[in-house]
């Protein structure tokens, strides 16, 4: 049974046991506009809470994604180097950008769930 | 032959407008523009090193040549053609004197490595130029060498960061507007230091107490462009200056926005240490489709010691050129060099030749009128779009989107409609602090006819946007060598050189 | 005044639709007390025939290229500019015209960038170029800090034969930025081993070629050795026209080419404005700094140009862009791109075997007056000849009788006493034979 929580920056984390796989939500996707370029961390790279982990470009901006927990990169989603509107398309699903070995389950507790990241989001207008 | 079925055409030419392909699809080998002698054989001294490939180069002749950039030049906006009312940028008139004297023999022809005793003239006319600089920013020293603006700014924040290092102190911090120009933050951190952004107040200067807030021990200086960015006279500068002053700190400038109050106001007496001043927009040196600039920096009694190197200094023998700290007549404390060789003369004459033509009192003139112009944009569009900000503005006017809101049309697709009117489009999305900025600076070299067109000119696309045209602008420009183009795929599937195709022959059928 | 378009009358109908009664009162929010009330202590204006008259009085002060032989390099090189380029760069569309932001209003700067960038490549041998920086030296300082993005590591080895004002401008940054410089010593003899530098920590090896001495050097071996430890080879150039004969930077395996373009389509300008070459590979082209032009197409289908890669830049990435640099500089690319398309694959190989040609004749008069010693063993244009005397005063007394004969190795490195004696000369196809013999008597009589 996995569990899908937000950040306050727009980033999904879902969570299946040890491993976490991580991407931006419809709300940053759509802000950004055309992604045309993912920048991220290597296999066996650590990333920190809070901390920048990636960099997803769009044709005028680019935006640091941060890491939503502290842990070990396992996995790179190399299908966004040749396809980066992926992101755009399906941010929630294919569009991923990495997958995480969890340092400390703990970390989950003080982030949003679905509900609760509709609200903030409604919020930001 | 086929009819374009974009033109309507034969030859996919529209009257002037003639396509063009690059020169590699129009070059055959053997084929020179240039008509060279013959080198004698002789045995080489090359070590052994020569190229072994060839280059690719494709060889056309003079006329093609001739004729492919002049077609290439008739797809460009220029400011010979029209009004660029692009904020901060001031793309005003480039004088066609400044042109002919920065060719001129003597001047043009000199090698950079040349004695000091053969180049006593160039040495004389940079320092006129600094003479100039000096007493219209009323600071007592300038560094010339800078290429840029962006240049112009590395070498101010250097200037700090080299005298806190000789006081002996490190500060880690660097307090920049959340308005400033995007080199700003990007010259802070390239010095080393950490960016701290200031909100600005709701009459869109910084806010002087959240700035007072964050001084310390810890901040080295602060940024600030005056005008500011919203076209603003930052009316708390001399507040500003105090604080950052009595913190330890420097004032650096960014003089982007100098045309404003050149003549008028000197940085000088608002305690300003350094400010990087713009030949290519202050001063008429042009554009050049991006370039070449030139940033010199004028600096305070405290920064004066810590210029970089070279520099020119008039003494009892004539002129010499500082380039190395251990001379006789160096400080001993520049913070080293920036640039290959001296700094940008040609951009040099230019603008010593646009000042000399202005003088003092033209100058000032041209400030005035340059504020005047940009008064009368916003007296005359205030009611058609939406000021960001009440009261006057400086040498820039700006306004945000909410003139826009609910028709459907953003400031992207207004800017590509004022292409098919003629116009440059102004400068959008600039500043950051004012949603969907569009930002106007005509300069003093527009006429009051011009203006008048121009504003006529927005006035209507404005009606015509809030009239419910969102799709008439969206397809917008029609009327250019080429429609929007997709700046989406550019940027993924990136195309940065023409390569030759591959060869047909070992094909299997 | 010639410059300024508006009457006193429109002025006041201006003032009338604003509401204020004065230019004056448009400054209201500048404190009182910071106003000038009167113009500054300069010149007031004037017309075209006193500003020429005074800045032309400048000139005639100096002696110049055009007037005496002249066989300056060390950096900056004459060549002959065909009489075209400079009368198309004078087009107003290209002189007058802003960055190509807007490039529907631009395909002329950008399609004229994209056949610079893809010159600039094929003459290195690299894949990617970019649209220039401001000149040789910063675009060196770029490159090694370029390297030190690419290899996250800290230390930048410097060869004794890169030009010393690119080592300054490079130390400068290092300085600011915390990075290390091994700077190796002034290499007149050729013979300095930068492979023993290159450990786990560097991040880069940048040698010129031509070298500031002159010589010429394959340095394939040494990108090897730069590889095998994960460290980049960054080539330097500073006279473009050696390119059309000499090994290129991507035949040795240059990660990096970092070059001085003025000797192609640009005077000398005592100095500025030239125009920075930059290269690299193309799986570092995110980290590459600078304007990037690219191919696309538009609405109707059409392929056009736009500046792309934005992201990488200050407009852009404010703190965390790549470099703080705004300008390229446009208009000297664009005589660069001029140049060399008059010039083609022919002209160009042709234009450097008669400069290399002429150097060793030039070499060949000089060591004939037995009284100086050719130094470099090998060499493009540029060679360094050792003279019985400190060269700075042999410099002097030739510039006296009208001669430019060289540039004394001490005006670059004034504290190494025993560099003194040495001095750089360049020939270039601008030099006649004439010239040469007369270089070559010259000496003779001062030495």
């Amino acid at each position: 049974m996995s569990t899908v929580r937000f950040t306050d920056e727009h980033e999904w984390i879902r969570v299946d046991g040890d491993i976490a796989t991580v991407g931006i939500t419809d709300y940053a996707q759509n802000q950004l506009g055309d992604v045309v370029y993912v920048e991220l961390p290597k296999p066996g790279q650590k990333v920190e809470k809070g901390k920048q982990a990636a960099v997803v470009e769009s044709v005028k901006a680019a935006s640091e994604v941060y890491a939503p927990v502290t842990g070990e990169v396992i996995e790179a989603n190399q299908a966004l180097a040749d396809e980066p509107a992926t992101v755009n398309a399906d941010p929630m699903g294919r569009g991923w950008f990495m997958k995480l070995k969890l340092a400390n389950k703990g970390e989950l507790e003080g982030l949003m769930d679905e509900a609760a990241y509709k609200t903030f989001v409604e919020g930001l207008h | 032959m086929e009819r374009d079925r974009i033109t309507g055409t034969f030859t996919g030419n529209r009257g002037l407008q003639i396509e063009e392909r690059l020169i590699f699809e129009q070059g055959e080998a053997g084929r020179t523009g240039v008509d060279l002698p013959e080198p004698p054989k002789l045995k080489d001294r090359l070590g052994g090193a020569r190229r072994r490939g060839g280059i690719g180069l494709p060889g056309l002749s003079e006329p093609q040549v001739v004729r492919h950039f002049t077609r290439l030049s008739q797809k460009n906006y220029a400011i010979d053609l029209g009004l660029y009312p692009l904020g901060s940028c001031t793309m005003k008139h480039n004088p066609r004197l400044n042109e002919k004297l920065a060719r001129a023999e003597g001047l043009g022809d000199l090698h950079p490595m040349q004695p000091e005793s053969t180049v006593q003239g160039a040495l004389e006319l940079i320092d006129r130029l600094a003479h100039w600089l000096k007493v219209l920013t009323g600071m007592p020293a300038v560094a010339m060498s800078p290429a840029a603006g962006a240049h112009g700014e590395l070498c101010g924040v250097m200037a700090i960061r080299a005298a806190l290092d000789d006081r002996g102190e490190t500060r880690t911090r660097i307090l920049v507007p959340e308005s400033a120009h995007g080199t700003n933050p990007a010259t802070a951190a390239a010095c080393g230091y950490a960016v701290d952004p200031i909100p600005a107040n709701k009459r869109g200067r910084v806010d002087l107490e959240a700035f007072k807030a964050k001084l310390g021990t810890d901040v080295a200086g602060i940024m600030i462009t005056n005008p500011n960015t919203c076209g603003l006279f930052e009316d708390e500068i001399l507040e500003i200056s105090e604080a950052i002053h009595g913190a330890g700190g420097y004032f650096y400038a960014d003089g982007a926005n100098f045309n404003a109050i050149v003549g008028r106001v000197r940085p000088g007496d608002l305690g300003v240490d350094c400010m990087h001043i713009n030949l290519h927009k202050t001063f008429s040196t042009p554009h050049g489709g991006g370039g070449p600039g030139s940033g010199p920096v004028v600096l305070s009694e405290a920064l004066a010691p810590f210029a970089p190197l070279p520099y020119v200094v008039h003494g009892k023998g004539g002129f010499r050129l500082i380039e190395h700290d251990h001379d006789d007549a160096a400080t001993g404390k520049a913070f080293g060099r920036l640039k290959g060789f001296h700094g940008q003369m040609g951009m040099f004459i230019r603008a010593l030749a646009y000042m000399m033509s202005h003088g003092a009192d033209g100058l000032r003139q041209a400030s005035g009128d340059a504020v005047l112009n940009a008064n009368y944009l916003m007296a005359s569009l205030k009611d058609e779009l939406t000021p960001a900000f009440e009261g006057p503005c400086m040498h820039e006017a700006l306004f945000d989107d909410r003139f826009l809101k609910d028709t459907g049309v953003t400031t992207l697709d207004f800017a590509k409609a004022m292409i098919d009117e003629g116009f440059h489009p102004m400068t959008m999305y600039f500043p950051l602090v004012v949603h969907g900025a569009l930002l106007m600076e005509p300069t003093e070299t527009e006429s009051k006819d011009g203006l008048d067109q121009f504003i006529g000119a927005v006035k209507a696309l404005a009606q015509r946007a809030k009239a419910g045209a969102a799709a008439a602008f969206r397809e917008a420009p029609k009327l250019t060598p080429r429609r929007r183009l997709d700046e989406t795929g550019a940027a993924r599937k990136p195309v940065l050189r023409w390569r030759p195709r591959e060869p047909q022959g070992q094909a299997a059928e | 005044m010639r410059y300024l378009p508006l009457t006193e009358a429109d002025r006041r109908a201006m003032l009338a639709k604003i509401g204020v009664p004065s230019i004056e009162s448009l400054y209201r929010d500048v404190p009182e007390r910071v106003r000038l009330k009167q113009p500054v202590d300069l010149p007031p204006h004037q017309g075209e025939i006193e500003v020429e008259r005074a800045i032309l009085a400048m000139a005639r002060k100096n002696l110049s290229t055009s007037r005496a032989p002249s066989f300056l390099g060390a950096g900056a090189y004459r060549h002959h500019v065909p009489a075209s380029v400079d009368h198309l760069i004078q087009r107003g569309e290209f002189l007058t015209s802003y960055t190509p932001y807007q490039p529907e209003v631009s395909q002329g700067t950008l399609q004229a960038l994209f056949e610079f960038q893809t010159q600039v490549a094929l003459i290195t041998g690299m894949e990617v170029a970019n649209a220039s920086m401001y000149d040789g030296a910063t675009a060196s300082a770029e490159a090694v800090m370029m390297a030190g993005r690419v290899t996250r590591r800290t230390r930048a080895v410097l060869s004794g034969g890169l030009h010393p004002h690119y080592r300054a401008v490079t130390a400068t940054h290092a300085r600011f930025l915390g990075f290390e410089l091994d700077l190796m010593e002034p290499d007149p003899d050729g013979a300095e081993d930068l492979a023993a530098r290159i450990d786990s920590n560097t991040s880069c090896v940048v040698v010129q070629n031509p070298g500031f001495f002159g010589h010429v050097r394959d340095g394939t071996r040494l990108g090897e050795a730069a590889h095998a430890a994960g460290a980049l080879l960054v080539v330097v150039v500073n006279e473009p026209v050696s390119l059309g004969l000499v090994t290129s930077p991507g035949e040795m395996g240059a990660d990096i080419v970092a070059a001085e373009g003025q000797g192609i389509g640009n005077g000398l300008s005592y100095g500025g404005p030239y125009v920075g070459l930059f290269a690299t590979r193309e799986k570092y082209v995110r980290q590459m700094p600078g304007r990037l032009a690219g191919e696309t197409v538009d609405a109707d289908g059409r392929r056009g140009w736009v500046l792309t890669l934005s992201t990488r830049e200050q407009h852009i990435r404010r703190e965390k862009a790549t470099s703080n640099i705004c300008t390229n500089s446009g208009l000297c690319a664009l005589a660069f791109t001029i140049h060399l398309a008059l010039l083609g694959e022919a002209g160009f190989t042709r234009l450097a075997e008669l400069n290399h040609a002429k150097a060793v004749q030039l070499a060949e008069r000089i060591a004939a007056t037995g009284k100086a010693e050719l130094v470099s063993d090998s060499f493009f244009n540029e060679f360094t000849v050792r003279l019985s005397k400190p060269a700075a005063e042999v410099v002097e007394r030739l510039a006296k009788r009208g001669i430019l004969g060289g540039v004394p190795v001490s005006r670059f490195y004034p504290e190494k006493r025993e560099l003194a004696n040495l001095m750089l000369v360049t020939a270039t196809e601008t030099n006649s034979d004439d010239d040469m013999a007369h270089l070559a008597a010259a000496l003779g009589e001062v030495l």
